[in-house]
């Protein structure tokens, strides 16, 4: 019969209709932006550099290998040097002084948000964000991120992605272990062979 | 161009001034059917297409030449954006490439996840384009609504893998980025085992809709011959009757150890395309069954892969998979350096709409929307 194929594909409409009101399967609509669906742990959105302590300037991990800027596609990453070393504050290079970036900037109209920066850096200190609303009306300075609004602490990465934040605090205090365990092994060679 | 313009040339068209008013069109870049992105010259004679030339470029990002300039390693998400809808077999294709390059052997359960999100892909993809292709035929909505709804939650299932819904940047070459949790794998195979009732849904709502049929059945007729002769591929290709698909003949990856059908259509026409993408969803959904019960532990990347800094010995490769849209190509040359020397893509968009002006010939208007629709294209991978 003609017209039979239409009425079944309208009894399918009328399912999908009346069933949106019982079944939450057939209602995915949310009324952004009063209503958010949470976003995945492994969100990623733009890099941000993290510090450690309290302290974004004495704390921070980046020490201006430059890494990160060769790498990412877009080139939008733009790093410069410091000329002097500063302390290791936070107790993550074992007492070293490091170089610091004296400037460091991302363009987020350029950032393609690959992530390739966080996976080529060796010393875990940028992180994706997962904060999307970075619209402005400010189309120079407002889309060219310096410093200041680049660092997060760590407790903000903790905040965000948990699982992947635990991991590397894990490995950093590993790497730690090891190196406090370096001298203390010396000395202890050293003070048994006094001791002889 | 004006319509005197094309009435001069009526002669040299029809090869008869008398035979009536030419008019040739622009349609596109602004037409809802081609996504501001794409142009078609038509030639009408009344209401018959007489000549159709399409225009492309306007989504030109010179993919190749960044590639070119680029470290292996960052060409990978730039390859996310050539069929923007599939960047996990995108990612794969490049991948498989450099590995051929390199000769860089890939971990079995890394084999396994890339089968199962080529595969999620391939769903999302068929669904998405019979709703568009749906949307494009008048069926303002529904049906891509009910294709996007399922395609949503293929993409929270790659976000929560990758990070990201659509640029995945998730292959690697030697293996994948990070691995997969127990949880994730188990909303795949939740995924797989709800979806056929989608599909039952779908088809029901469509396949035997008349008005579909009369819209699509005989229309756009690809022949055997040229489809073969334009190197078309993918569910073109299988709708006019070629059995070609590079899962079985090339069998990269593991496809060898997957059992699944090839569906065939019988007549190239628009219909056959709409159902080569519905049966191909099912064959997916049985490859994912077997990838997930047969999946096995152990890395997913070896640790010592060059990611960052990979220098290949000078030479050449060619990797090839069966993207949901055709024959996917990579072609590198290396002279030795940190930058492939020669980056090429084949995509299989741009082939397939070759032979778009040979299937509107002698149809109207209203068709060539349709036939445009059923090709399947990304323009992002038309253009690159
Ligand atoms: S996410 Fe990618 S594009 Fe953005 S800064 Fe990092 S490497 Fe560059
Ligand atoms: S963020 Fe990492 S890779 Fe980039 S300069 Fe700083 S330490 Fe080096």
């Amino acid at each position: 019969m003609l017209g039979k194929g239409i009425l079944k594909g309208l009894v399918e409409t009328a399912r999908n209709f009346f069933g949106s009101y019982a079944e939450k399967e057939r209602l995915t609509t949310v009324q952004f932006p009063e209503e958010r669906l949470v976003q995945p742990e492994a969100a990623r959105v733009f890099p941000f550099l993290l510090y450690d302590t309290d302290d974004a300037e004495k704390g921070l991990r980046c020490v201006a290998c430059k890494i990160c800027e060769v790498e990412c596609p877009p080139k939008c990453i733009t790093i410069e040097k410091s000329t002097e070393k500063k302390p290791d504050y936070a107790g993550n290079y074992a007492g070293k002084p490091q170089f610091y970036p004296a400037k460091f900037s991302i363009d987020v109209s350029v950032c393609m948000s690959c992530q390739i920066c966080v996976e080529v850096c060796p010393f875990d200190a940028i992180k994706m964000d997962t904060a999307f609303e970075l619209s402005t009306d400010d189309r120079f300075g407002g889309l060219l991120w310096e410093k200041d609004r680049l660092t997060k602490s760590n407790e903000y990465y903790h905040l965000i992605h948990p699982t992947e934040a635990a991991e590397v605090d894990a490995q950093l205090a590993g790497k730690k272990a090891k190196a406090e365990a370096k001298p203390a092994a010396a000395a202890a060679t050293t003070g048994a062979a006094a001791a002889r | 161009m004006s319509v005197e313009i094309a009435e001069d040339r009526m002669a040299e068209l029809t090869g008869d001034p008398d035979s009536g008013q030419l008019l040739e069109i622009s349609m596109g870049p602004h037409h809802p059917s081609t996504h501001g992105v794409f142009r078609m010259n038509v030639t009408l004679e009344g209401e018959r297409v007489v000549r159709l030339k399409p225009v492309f470029g306007y989504l030109h990002r010179n993919h190749e030449k960044i590639a070119e300039n680029a470290s292996y390693l960052a060409a990978i998400p730039y390859t996310d954006r050539l069929d923007y809808l599939c960047s996990m077999t995108n990612n794969w294709g490049y991948a498989l490439a450099v590995e051929k390059l390199v000769g860089i052997a890939v971990p079995e359960r890394a084999e396994y996840i890339r089968v199962i999100v080529a595969e999620l892909t391939r769903l999302q993809n068929h669904a998405s384009l019979i709703g568009f292709l749906l949307q494009d035929m008048g069926a303002s909505g529904t049906p891509l609504m009910y294709a996007f709804r399922e395609r949503e939650k293929i993409l929270d299932l790659f976000e929560s893998l990758t990070g990201s819904r659509m640029m995945c940047n998730y292959m690697r070459f030697g293996g994948v980025r990070v691995d997969t949790t127990p949880e994730w794998l188990e909303e795949v195979q939740a995924l797989v085992s709800r979806f056929p009732q989608f599909l039952d849904e779908f088809e029901k709502l469509l396949t035997e809709n008349e008005i579909l049929m009369s819209r699509t059945q005989g229309v756009g007729i690809l022949p055997r011959e040229l489809a073969i002769n334009a190197g078309v591929t993918g569910p073109m290709l299988r709708a006019s009757g070629v059995n070609y698909d590079i899962r079985k003949v090339d069998g990269y990856g593991i496809y060898d150890r997957f059992t699944f059908r090839v569906p065939l259509g019988e007549h190239g026409d628009v219909y056959d395309r709409y159902m080569m993408r519905a049966l191909e969803m099912h064959e997916s959904l049985k490859i994912l069954e077997q990838a997930l019960r047969e999946i096995t532990a152990g890395p997913v990347i070896d640790p010592k892969t060059r990611l960052r800094g990979l220098r290949p010995k000078a030479g050449e490769a060619y990797g090839r998979i069966e993207s949901p849209k055709g024959e996917l190509g990579f072609y590198l040359i290396s002279n030795g350096t940190t930058e492939p020397y020669r980056y090429r893509v084949r995509p299989p968009s741009l082939i397939n709409l070759t032979v778009l002006e040979d299937m509107c010939l002698g149809r109207s208007v209203a068709d060539i929307v349709v036939i445009l629709g059923s090709i399947d294209i990304v323009l992002g991978e038309v253009d690159r």
